[in-house]
């Protein structure tokens, strides 16, 4: 963990709830694909927990949803803004499983922290597959993004406007991809339903409100199949056969 | 001029009179990465019980202007995981007295937990938590009464030649009432006060935030409270106090010793800003620097 000052250089609508922010300065905190930040805001009690979408020497990318006060504030935040931050917060993804085609699963604001690990599988020569969850058209962002990245990109959305009409299981069904090895980070209820109908071993990305977000208040605290974890800080990515449903 | 920061409870010599709360400093591990902690007085550890607890279900945690709600419930791996595991940790990266904060469900589980720490060479003091209000049948059920707060105190003094400090809950229509029932019934000590029973409703969901429905409230909003209970307990009892609640910075802790704390944990500040106690003591100097405070004793209660 790294306090830092970070500044904000661009933070714009991808589409009418999810916001990119950029955020510049020493984020040398930030490890791993997975790993997630701390935002103290104005007028906020807690620090917000955000995860990372993607990081660079001295920047940072933040893919988030409006869903309360802080992302609310967050996403009225102009160029130069400056930011007290925590970084390279919980463990990230295990990019080093040994595995060679990597399915990566995301659900609508879950689908930013996938970014940063699709680039590293990609960069340790996986073939890499994602499979993306939107309810609509208009809520589709960053498919693009994952194709440049040189992934075979494929989308899901509830009501059918793009890709396969359902939910990113009958996307994977559907699309007979190849795979020995899952990572996924979304809603609950994806995660459930990706673990009981992949027979392959994956991670997947939990989510929980917290208090301090570095392991100190036992705010976040999940039971495992291996006891008590932080989903802060043991977390927020667990191995599939230690999520107890 | 070198400022004289040290403060002496019950005979054991702290540093400066901060003291990280219990349940936000876990014990220790997570703040020795990012600080060297020995520039702490004392650490009050995670609160234990004598059996191992997950605590509560989630979400525990509910945003609250300036503060939070939490409950967790005692998470906590039991004392004699404690023991065998945290306290050896801690010693390696605090090498000065700690603070042992124990919770119960019954005065046996009290007694059993304060004995077992008794043994413990680096546990200076024993904080013994009857004010959690996360837990049913007990922990604040033992704080609400002065009578069932002087039996959980014999019982422990009986077992321990620690100086005993009750952990005293906001919760209650006569706080004097408890703390003196407390000091006559043996206690060293006193700290005060633990957390306000809150609670938040998602008027979205129409449901409580917090999954116990209700929980603590701590933070800066309640420091104006724990103020003055602080200086009601420590104008009522002889014994030393330790005040707690709010405390956010440098001169929120000369306040509370002016209200008559001898020493002064930080708590829900450390969730928001993980340096806070750091800060908080190389402020201090400058504080006291500014306000013509030599020794930092000469202040204790000077609120008459």
């Amino acid at each position: 963990m790294q306090r830092v000052v970070l500044t904000v250089t661009k933070n714009e609508a991808l589409t009418p709830l999810i916001y990119e922010m950029h955020l510049a300065g020493d984020v040398s905190g930030v490890t791993r694909a997975g790993q997630f930040v701390e935002i103290a805001l104005d007028g906020l009690y807690l620090r917000r927990p955000i995860s990372v979408c993607n990081y660079e020497e001295g920047e940072l990318t933040l893919v988030y949803k409006v869903v309360g006060k802080g992302t609310d504030l967050m996403s009225q935040m102009a160029e130069g803004t400056q930011l007290d931050v925590l970084t390279g917060l919980g463990n990230g993804f295990n990019i080093d499983h040994e595995c060679k085609k990597p399915l990566l699963v995301g659900g609508g604001v879950g689908v930013p922290p996938l970014y940063r690990l699709t680039r590293d599988l990609i960069a340790r020569g996986k073939e890499v597959t994602v499979v993306l969850g939107f309810n609509t058209e208009a809520e589709i962002f960053y498919a693009e993004k994952f194709e440049e990245l040189g992934a075979n990109v494929i989308i899901a959305t509830a009501d059918g406007s793009v890709g396969v009409k359902g939910f990113v299981t009958n996307a994977i069904a559907e699309s007979g991809v190849e795979t020995d090895y899952f990572y996924s980070c979304g809603p609950l209820p994806m995660l459930k339903a990706l673990c009981q109908n992949l027979e392959i071993d994956g991670e997947v990305s939990l989510e929980e409100r917290m208090g301090c977000g570095f392991g100190i208040c036992m705010g976040c605290s999940i039971q495992t199949t291996k006891g008590a974890k932080r989903v802060c800080k043991e977390g927020p990515v667990f191995k599939k056969e230690e999520v107890i449903w | 001029m070198v400022r004289d920061l040290s403060v002496e409870l019950c005979g054991v010599v702290l540093d400066n009179p901060v003291i990280p709360a219990s349940g936000t400093f876990g014990f220790g591990k997570e703040m020795s990465e990012i600080y060297d902690i020995n520039i702490l007085g004392s650490i009050s550890f995670k609160g234990t019980t004598r059996d191992a607890r997950f605590g509560n279900p989630t979400p525990r945690i509910a945003e609250c202007p300036s503060g939070l709600i939490n409950s967790v419930g005692l998470q906590n791996p039991g004392v004699d995981a404690v023991i065998a595991n945290e306290l050896p940790a801690l010693r390696k990266i605090f090498r000065k007295p700690i603070v042992a904060n124990i919770s119960g469900f019954s005065i046996e589980e009290y007694v059993e937990c304060c004995q077992k720490l008794d043994k413990e060479e680096q546990v200076a003091i024993l904080e013994v938590n009857i004010s959690c209000p996360n837990v049913h049948n007990g922990g604040m059920a033992f704080g609400t009464s002065p009578e069932s707060a002087a039996a959980v105190t014999k019982a422990v003094k009986a077992v321990t030649t620690k100086p005993v400090f009750i952990k005293l809950s906001p919760n209650v229509t006569d706080i004097v009432a408890i703390a003196k029932a407390c000091e006559e019934a043996g206690a060293d000590g006193i700290t005060l006060i633990n957390t306000m029973l809150g609670m938040r409703i998602d008027i979205a969901r129409r449901k409580p935030v917090i999954a116990n429905k209700m929980g603590g409230f701590s933070g800066a909003a309640i420091f104006p409270i724990a103020v003055r209970m602080v200086y009601q307990v420590a104008h009522a009892v002889k014994i030393p106090v330790i005040g707690c609640g709010g405390v956010s910075s440098a001169e929120d802790v000369i306040e509370m010793m002016m209200a008559g704390a001898t020493a002064v944990q930080v708590g829900a500040e450390n969730l928001r800003n993980p340096y806070a106690c750091k800060e908080i003591i190389e402020e201090l100097p400058f504080v006291m620097e500014r306000l013509g405070i030599e020794k930092l004793t000469d202040i204790i209660g000077v609120i008459e």
